[in-house]
Formats: C-alpha cells, sequence, structure tokens
C-alpha cells in the first residue's frame, strides 16, 4: 500500500452566514481503513461530508484523492471519483425493486441488459456479504436491508471510499452487527469507510482510527488503541463527561397508569395496537423499546386521547379516561411529548415565538375571551434560566433556534405543568451528549417526585440504565418487558424483532 | 466569477422591508417601459397618478371610498389565510352578503334609517358567512379543495345577481332596464365628511380583528389550527368549531362589504357590486402579511393606485386597465423579491490558482 493518503482533505473551510461550520478542517484517510468522525450536532461533521460528496462547495481548502487535487462541483464528480456517500435518510424510491434502484440514473444504452446487471451484483454481494433480493420493493424491506440496498447501490456505481452517515440510529443490535460485518468485509476489500457517529460505543468496536470535530474543527485523530469513550467524550464536548446514568431508586406500589387490551387503528382501518396491555407505577420509568413505527406512535396519541381507542382500557389514577378528549386528559396530569423526526411536527408551532407555544396547554383554562400573557412570559423565563436555553429573546420565532433548545422549550413547557404521568417519546432527539444528560437528570427528578415516567427512545444503552423496566413492542404488541438492570441489548433486540420464542419472558 | 445563491438563516425586519420596497419600485421602473414605448414620460404619469388620488379632498375622498372594502374584504379572507384555509370566494360572499342586505332595503324601504341599516348589516353578514360556510362544510365533511370549491362559487353568485336582475327583482319603473330598483334614503349609508361611514366601520374592524388575532382565545387557536393541526389537536383546539367561527368570521366580513358597497356606493343591487374587489383583496391580505395594521396601509395604497390609474385615463388616454397590470406587476416582483428574502447572492472568486 503506497504511504500516499488515499483521501485527505486539507484546511477545509464552510461558512454558512455568520455560522462557520468547517474552519480548517484536515482529515486524511487511508484505504483499507475504517475511520469514524465524532462529533456533537453541530461539529461539522455532515458538512465536511457534503463537502467530500460534492454537495457543498468548500469556501477554502482542497480535497487530494490519492494524492491527486480534486474540485467537485456536483455530486457526480465524487461519484466519478469512487466516493459514495449514504445519507441518514434513505434516496431509495419505495415502489421500486432492489434491481430498478440500483440501475436508477445509471448511464446504460437504450436497451437494459438486465440479466447482466443481476450476474454483476450477485458478484459484488457475494464479495461484501450483501445479502439482497433484487426483486423486492423497498416498500417491503426492514430499515436494515434498506441499508443493504444503498450500500450495493454505491458499490454498483463503483465507490471504493464511502461515507455512512449516522447509519445505526434506527438499528436494532442484530442489524448494527450484520453492517459491522459488511464494513469489515470492505475494509478487507481495500475500501476506506468514513463511519459518522456520535455512539462512543459503536465507534469504539468498529473504527481504526478517530477524528474527533468539535465546533467546526479538528481537535485531533487518534488510533482507536490509544483512547477509550471518557477521553473520547471528553475531547467531543470540550471538558470532562460523566457517562454514568443513575438510577434514583423510589419505593412505589400504587399503579398510576393500567392498560388493559388497547386495540387502536389507524385512519386507514388497519390495527397499529393489537391488545397491548401493561402498567405504569408511581416513580417509575417503563422504557419503551421497538423498531420505529411498530406502534410508538399511535400509543401515544391514545393515551392522550388524539387517537380514538377501538377497545380496551386506560385507567388513569383508577379512571378510565378512554373517551375522553385532550384537553380533560391533560388536565388530569398527563402529559405527553413526543419529538417526531423533524422536531417541529407536534406540539410546537415552528412561527410563533416562545411565549404563544408556551401558552399552548395552559390558555384554555383562562377565564373570559382574552388571552393574559403573562404567566407564560413568566414562565418563558425561568425556562431559559433552568434548562440554559440560548434564545436572543422569548419573542422570537422558534423555529429559527436550534434543534436541542427547541426540545428543552417543549420538555420546559411539559414539566412546567407538573405531570402525574410524563410519556416521553424521543426526548433527545439529535442533542448533544451534554443535553442528553441534562434530560435524563430532568427525567429522574420527576421521578423522584413520584410522577410516572414512559419513555420510549432508540437507544437501548439508555433505556437499559434509565428504565425500570423495558417493555418492548413489535408490530403493535408486546413482545417482553423486562427489567431494566438485568437485561442487555441483545435480549431486546431479538424481541423487537419479533423472536418472542426464543426468550422466556422476565 | 461566479455567482451563486446562499439561504439565508433570518433576516431582519428592516432588510425585509427594504427588500419589499426595492421591488415595488423595481416594478414601477419596469412598467415604465410601457410608458415610454406609448411616448410618455413615465415620471410624469406617476406623478400625476399620485395627484390623482391624493392630490384634492375630492380625490383623497375618492381614494378613500375604493380603499374601504378592500381593507374589510382583506380582513376577512386574512383570517381565513391565517387558519390556511385558501378562501378565493370573497367576491361571491361579498354579493351574496349585497342581496341579503338588499332584500331588507327593498322590502322594508319606509322603515327608520337606524333600524334598517342595522338589519342590512347583519343581513349583510349573514349572507356572506352563510355562502362562505358551504365550502367549509364540504371541506370539513368530504375534504373537498376549498380553493376551488370557494372560486367556482363566484360565479354561481355572480350569475344568481343577474338573474334576480333580469327577472324577479326587475324594477317594473326603469323603463326595460334589466335592473333592481335604487334604494330608498333610508337605506343609504350616511356619510361624515362627505364619505359614507363605511370608513368608520373599516377603521374599527382593523381595530377589532388586530385584537381578535392576537389577544383572544380564538384568535391563538385560529393560527395554531393553521400552522399545525396536530398541534392543534394535542392542545385540544376544537377543530370543526374553530374552523366553521373562523369561516363564518371571514364571510361575514365580505358580506358586510357588499351591504356597504351595496348602500353607499351603488345605491342598489348590481352584479359589479363586488368589482373585483374579492380577488384583489386576496393580493392586499397577502402583501399586508395578514396583519390588520398592515392590511389598512396596503388597502389604500391600492386604491390610490386604481384612483390615480382611472385619473391618468381620463388625463392621459391611457386605459384605466393600466393600473391593473401595473397591480398585477407590482404583485409579481413582491413575490419573486420573497427569494431574495429567503436567499442572498454572494460572488464567488474562483479560487487563486
Amino acid at each position: 500500500m503506497s504511504t500516499v493518503p488515499h483521501i485527505s482533505m486539507k484546511g477545509i473551510t464552510k461558512i454558512f452566514g455568520k455560522v462557520v461550520a468547517n474552519n480548517n478542517i484536515n482529515l486524511e484517510i487511508n484505504s483499507g481503513e475504517i475511520h469514524a468522525l465524532l462529533g456533537e450536532n453541530g461539529a461539522g461533521k455532515s458538512t465536511l461530508m457534503n463537502i467530500l460528496s460534492g454537495i457543498y462547495i468548500p469556501d477554502r481548502g482542497s480535497i487530494f484523492i490519492s494524492g491527486k487535487e480534486v474540485k467537485f462541483s456536483a455530486p457526480k464528480d465524487a461519484i466519478n471519483a469512487k466516493i459514495g456517500m449514504i445519507h441518514q435518510h434513505f434516496k431509495l424510491v419505495e415502489v421500486m425493486t432492489s434491481l430498478e434502484n440500483i440501475m436508477l440514473g445509471q448511464k446504460t444504452g437504450f436497451i437494459i441488459n438486465k440479466n447482466k446487471v443481476i450476474k454483476e451484483i450477485t458478484e459484488l454481494s457475494n464479495i461484501y456479504g450483501l445479502e439482497v433480493d433484487v426483486n423486492k420493493r423497498v416498500y417491503d424491506m426492514s430499515v436494515g436491508e434498506k441499508q443493504i440496498l444503498e450500500i450495493l447501490k454505491v458499490i454498483y456505481r463503483g465507490a471504493k471510499i464511502l461515507v455512512l452517515d449516522e447509519p445505526t440510529t434506527v438499528f436494532t443490535p442484530q442489524e448494527t452487527k450484520k453492517l459491522f460485518k459488511i464494513m469489515n468485509k470492505m475494509k478487507e476489500q481495500g475500501c476506506a469507510i468514513i463511519f459518522i457517529s456520535h455512539k462512543m460505543d459503536e465507534v469504539m468496536e468498529i473504527s481504526d482510527k478517530i477524528t474527533v470535530l468539535r465546533k467546526g474543527e479538528t481537535i485531533t485523530t487518534l488510533n482507536k488503541k490509544d483512547t477509550n469513550p471518557e477521553k473520547l467524550a471528553e475531547l467531543m464536548v470540550g471538558h470532562p463527561v460523566d457517562l454514568s446514568i443513575k438510577r434514583v431508586e423510589f419505593e412505589s406500589s400504587e399503579n398510576i397508569l393500567e392498560v388493559k387490551n388497547l386495540r387502536v387503528l389507524d385512519e386507514e382501518g388497519i390495527e397499529r395496537l393489537k391488545g397491548l396491555s401493561f402498567t405504569v407505577k408511581e416513580g417509575e420509568i417503563l422504557g419503551m423499546a421497538g423498531i420505529v413505527n411498530s406502534g410508538q406512535k399511535e400509543l401515544c396519541e391514545a393515551l392522550v386521547g388524539m387517537q380514538p381507542v377501538k377497545s380496551g382500557e386506560i385507567n388513569f389514577q383508577g379512571e378510565n379516561v378512554v373517551g375522553k378528549n385532550t384537553r380533560e386528559i391533560i388536565k388530569k396530569g398527563i402529559s405527553m411529548s413526543f419529538i417526531p423526526e423533524d422536531r417541529l411536527g407536534m406540539g410546537l408551532v415552528g412561527s410563533m415565538d416562545m411565549v404563544d407555544n408556551l401558552m399552548l396547554k395552559e390558555y384554555h383554562s383562562q377565564k373570559g375571551f382574552f388571552i393574559d400573557k403573562k404567566p407564560a412570559i413568566n414562565t418563558a423565563k425561568e425556562i431559559i434560566k433552568k434548562l440554559e436555553i440560548k434564545t436572543p429573546g422569548i419573542y422570537y420565532p422558534i423555529k429559527n433556534l436550534s434543534g436541542g433548545n427547541i426540545q428543552k422549550i417543549l420538555l420546559g413547557r411539559e414539566l412546567a405543568a407538573n405531570p402525574k404521568l410524563l410519556i416521553m417519546a424521543y426526548p433527545v432527539r439529535g442533542l448533544d451528549i451534554n443535553t442528553c444528560y441534562t434530560i435524563y437528570d430532568l427525567i429522574n427528578e420527576q421521578k423522584a417526585k413520584g410522577v410516572g415516567v414512559i419513555f420510549i427512545a432508540e437507544d437501548l444503552d439508555v433505556l437499559i440504565q434509565l428504565c425500570d423496566r423495558v417493555m418492548v413492542i413489535c408490530n403493535g404488541e408486546i413482545t417482553g418487558t423486562l427489567q431494566g438492570a438485568q437485561t442487555t441489548k441483545e435480549e431486546i433486540g431479538l424481541l423487537m424483532t419479533g423472536h418472542k420464542n426464543e426468550l422466556k419472558e422476565a | 466569477m461566479m455567482i451563486r445563491f446562499i439561504k439565508r438563516d433570518e433576516i431582519s425586519k428592516k432588510k425585509d422591508i427594504t427588500i419589499k420596497i426595492t421591488s415595488v419600485i423595481l416594478a414601477l421602473f419596469t412598467f415604465s417601459i410601457v410608458f415610454m414605448l406609448m411616448d410618455k414620460n413615465p415620471l410624469d404619469i406617476y406623478a400625476s397618478m399620485l395627484k390623482g388620488a391624493f392630490g384634492s379632498a375630492y380625490s383623497i375622498r375618492e381614494t378613500i371610498k375604493l380603499a374601504i372594502p378592500l381593507c374589510i374584504a382583506a380582513l376577512g379572507v386574512a383570517v381565513a389565510f391565517k387558519m390556511h384555509f385558501w378562501n378565493i370566494g370573497a367576491e361571491g360572499q361579498i354579493l351574496m352578503g349585497a342581496f341579503a342586505a338588499s332584500i331588507f332595503a327593498l322590502k322594508f324601504g319606509t322603515m327608520s334609517r337606524p333600524v334598517l341599516l342595522l338589519i342590512m348589516m347583519v343581513a349583510g353578514i349573514i349572507g356572506g358567512s352563510l355562502w362562505a360556510l358551504i365550502p367549509a362544510v364540504f371541506k370539513a365533511k368530504w375534504g373537498t379543495n376549498e380553493t376551488i370549491v370557494t372560486l367556482m362559487m363566484n360565479y354561481i353568485a355572480i350569475k344568481w345577481i343577474i338573474f334576480l336582475q333580469h327577472g324577479p327583482l326587475k324594477d317594473p319603473n326603469a323603463k326595460g332596464f334589466a335592473k333592481i330598483a335604487n334604494f330608498t334614503n333610508n337605506a343609504i349609508l350616511p356619510e361624515i365628511f362627505k364619505v359614507h361611514i363605511g370608513w368608520i366601520i373599516a377603521i374599527v374592524l382593523v381595530i377589532f380583528i388586530f385584537i381578535f388575532m392576537n389577544y383572544t382565545k380564538r384568535g391563538y387557536e385560529i393560527s395554531v389550527l393553521g400552522e399545525s393541526e396536530k398541534t392543534a389537536l394535542y392542545s385540544g383546539v376544537n377543530i370543526k368549531k374553530t374552523i366553521i367561527i373562523s369561516i363564518l368570521l371571514s364571510g361575514g366580513l365580505c358580506g358586510l362589504v357588499g351591504m356597504i358597497q351595496a348602500s353607499g356606493i351603488s345605491n342598489t343591487l348590481v352584479e359589479g357590486v363586488s368589482g373585483g374587489v374579492g380577488y384583489t383583496a386576496i393580493i392586499v391580505a397577502w402583501l399586508g402579511y395578514l396583519s390588520a395594521p398592515v392590511i389598512f396601509i396596503v388597502s389604500i395604497l391600492f386604491a390610490a393606485l386604481q384612483q390615480g390609474g382611472s385619473f391618468i385615463q381620463t388625463s392621459y388616454g391611457i386605459p384605466a386597465a393600466t393600473a391593473l397590470i401595473l397591480q398585477a406587476m407590482i404583485l409579481f416582483f413582491v413575490l419573486g423579491s420573497e427569494f431574495f428574502i429567503k436567499f442572498k447572492i454572494v460572488k464567488k472568486v474562483g479560487d487563486a490558482k
């Protein structure tokens, strides 16, 4: 292998308005190496990779491939330079088959020789261990399968340098393992892989070298064997961080919530919750794990009366709330916050300021025709102080704030209502490490007060550490409930994919 | 050298307004090419348009008379737009409001003036709001597209009024002309400062809508619902009720315009009672950021444009339609300027080697 690094990015600078997304970044990647890019949100990882894949044009700096300088002005140039980017959100056509997706946009002749393409795909699949059913349509695929198809697609286009942008966010541990296996195979074949992540354990498991970015600058590049998660976290954040989540003990006996045989249909009449039964105690955190769209959203909405319930009971403090409207349920002390993927879709109004957003849930309890904004103004000031929200002011439209600050506002509002049952779905979605821990602390604080918590999350490590019990759902059914302190990620992962029988229930 | 567009993160109010005003000036500038092709000095024409709109007490009164219906109808449209209900049917709602008010004007012409006018106002509001309710119910029940339904209902309203003119309400004393009888004096809005009192109604309504949208629960609910139905549902807003109320308000305001125009301007019911106000009001509402005070100002500017347009027709022999084209031109430029509010241009100097 030559001594010239395969890719070398030198002095890359990219400025968006006033924000310096990348400031003089240097990065060197060798072939046959898995290189992790580690950094918090806004550290500049995605910007850097978008530059490497020709989506953005850097303001300053240059890119060398095998020692030769290249200039990308479009993604096409990057593809020609054998760079393949796999985005967090897949770029696949849902209604097409794998084969069609792979052939899409390829310069072939007028007549496509399908058999030849299939033969080539099969060869590639064998080399890299990518199992893909060429005739399966994308909408029938699991996230894992889609990911593999994406990889196959870029490899078919000749990519030798693969960029994976947070590929494991929505994966089960089993799917992650499979992906890592593929990545290792590719490494053996001499490909270079850039792996963007902020999951420390995954970075430690798979990568050879780790480059840490912070606030748009390269902090350092390390060999994995020379470092450890605590050190990396410190480099990422800029000061030492405690990576353990403390478990608050709360002796409780009273059930605050009892759900019995809950069935919910969606708008199309498809059953999304197939008879769920579970309980939450006072001062207990019930975690909920599951692949996306297993019924989490429907459950959240049903609990607060936003989704009609077909049958079953939701007993809150001994009273069945099925059939009550959202306003009545909120008044009884159930708070629900669901952070959707775009972070703004529900619970907040982007174009409104903080005051108007804080009023959303309490304005109707005011008397009369007019609105009194004073209480909301006071709450806004308190929340800003308590949760360290960075905003130019309480009258600033919240959609212009960063994702983390928006989420803090939502959470602050929910907690300010002093709920008895707190339902939180994906509260740390896309937040940086520091903020995540602030939020875990807030949840524990509520628990210590005797509040029942339902915590829905993607990160299984956090679920295990934070929750008293972890309930796993798959396809609208509970496949198991495990004790947080005693379970493992693998156990949860199996239940997430519905392998009920391979485990005895805890 | 290369030019590139970069998305702006945010924009200050001042810059936003500067860009908007620049776009209006550019529209005037571009349009002056048309005047120059006509061998006229554009500066002279713009100056005399200004004179025609504000040059004398008379012209100011005429401008105000044009601004009244624009302002009130734009407020009505804005209430619906705020909820993201695309009410294009102001024109029809104006006509139906005028129709409902006229029934009373024609039947009870001898009633005492204040009582009759009050009844006519209420009738106008009800007429307009019921006409607006139909597409709202269709949308709520069957998910029809309100843009198309409200638009088509405009034509039904126009044809209805024409039918009345030629049939049931045809004035037997009009010597065979297909027109509806003039209102009695009791059914005509009184004047203050030589302008019918519609202008006072307009000012009151601007204040009312401003307070309603910003400081009341219902107004707050309308804004929330417009932004996100899910969020509205989540905060416990009664969605159907809110839609109905705001549409009734929207149509009611337009219906009131119909009453004011029939009573204060044409003194009878004619199909031209709305005269395109319902469509111009959409532009006014949009350029006025759906905010009552800004709508007030924009409606006066648009009225001045129209008044000035008809003035140059007489003094320069330029068709008054010119003013309409100019209006359209301004709208195009302002809408186009949105691009520069979202993006900024940077000159990219090629790399130095």
